[in-house]
């Protein structure tokens, strides 16, 4: 059986398909079901707040709304310690280039959340010096609706967040393969390992 | 309200620039006609002299510069001219107000720079660059100061369109694989 097909059951391919699969599924569980589930629960938010969408995603980060129930309420004003990136209000034309910067200086693996009308779509500020939503320039997840929106909406947002994280995190087994390149790296012929630069010999 | 009386002022003025028409003319209608302020037309070749005069003579002390703005009076009803650059002045001393406008026109509309007496004037003469276009000559440092560098145009216009012409458009897209 070639490595380009799949196989109808992998486990019963051979003796050595047994242990390579089990060992996947194995990695599957470390991986997925901790790495993701790790992720998941500590987001580190990048409050982008310029106007009054901030005040209510102070509202979800104080004590009432609490969005440490899902861990995230370890704000933090550099980009270098986020993943989660809160666009929270209008942005100038002007402040584009610096949301931008912000956004290519956090950290992989990051994400982004839209919050309110005006981030999302420019919300009433129709005009030629007011972004008509971040998303024309730079990626975006999550949209949160409401002028602004409340900290519950925000909380649904940051929710979708996690499950993104858990959909298209880490990817389980059956989709990376079934533990295919693992079996490729097992099976591979044995190359000759080349210490220092080439044609140093 | 003696203190916003500005007669003192107004024949100081018409003694020392005997050969300018200022047509001094009430700001707005008030039914309070105490409460009134006064608007003074200032031609740009005379500003300098004029302003100078205006915070250095012992009956006007207009030591400190409200407020430095433009009008376009694009359309507007019965204007001759079409910027209106609008000089508010207080004394801190005295305590009265005046108000005073220098008219420009297309094209290259340009008054001379009043940082020389108000070193404040600075940022706002900045600001009405920016968002009118017009010049002051003699302003050390003349650049935009609301809107972003490389922005062409001058919104407050009253020919500008709301939305721009394609400026909040035109701008570099960072994608998921370029970061």
């Amino acid at each position: 059986m070639g490595l380009g097909t799949t196989p109808a059951a992998p486990h019963l391919a051979s003796k050595d398909d047994v242990l390579t699969t089990r060992l996947d599924h194995l990695m599957d569980i470390l991986r997925q079901g901790t790495v993701n589930w790790a992720r998941r629960n500590s987001l580190w938010p990048m409050p982008f707040a310029t106007a009054c969408c901030g005040i209510e995603l102070m509202a979800t980060g104080a004590s009432r709304y609490d969005i440490a129930r899902f861990g995230a309420e370890a704000m933090r004003f550099t980009p270098r310690q986020c993943d989660l990136m809160i666009v929270a209000g209008r942005v100038a034309i002007k402040m584009m280039p610096v949301l931008q910067r912000i956004y290519l200086q956090m950290t992989e693996p990051k994400w982004v959340i839209s919050m309110g009308a005006c981030a999302c779509t420019g919300g009433v500020f129709d005009n030629y010096a007011v972004v008509q939503g971040v998303d024309q320039f730079m990626p975006v997840d999550v949209y949160v609706p409401g002028c602004p929106p409340r900290p519950e909406t925000l909380l649904e947002g940051v929710m979708a967040i996690q499950r993104i994280v858990d959909n298209d995190g880490i990817r389980p087994s059956r989709e990376r393969g079934g533990g295919r390149g693992l079996r490729l790296a097992v099976t591979a012929p044995a190359v000759p390992v080349q210490l220092g630069l080439p044609g140093e010999n | 309200m003696d203190w916003l009386n500005v007669d003192n002022v107004l024949a100081a003025l018409a003694e020392r620039f005997a050969a300018v028409e200022f047509q001094p003319a009430p700001l707005m209608r008030l039914k309070d006609a105490s409460r009134q302020q006064t608007c003074i037309r200032v031609p740009a070749d005379q500003l300098i002299a004029v302003m100078r005069f205006l915070h250095d003579d012992e009956r006007c002390r207009f030591d400190q510069l409200a407020d430095l703005t433009c009008v376009d009076y694009l359309n507007f009803p019965d204007a001759a001219d079409r910027y209106g650059v609008t000089y508010m002045l207080l004394s801190t001393r005295i305590g009265h107000r005046l108000w005073a406008k220098c008219f420009v026109n297309d094209p290259a509309p340009e008054v001379p720079s009043v940082t020389g007496i108000w070193k404040g004037a600075e940022w706002l003469e900045r600001e009405v660059w920016d968002m009118f276009g017009v010049k002051f000559a003699g302003h050390g440092d003349l650049r935009r100061i609301l809107t972003w560098e490389g922005f062409e145009a001058h919104p407050l216009r009253k020919d500008y369109p709301l939305r721009g012409r394609g400026e909040r458009e035109n701008y570099e897209r960072i994608e998921r694989e370029s970061a």
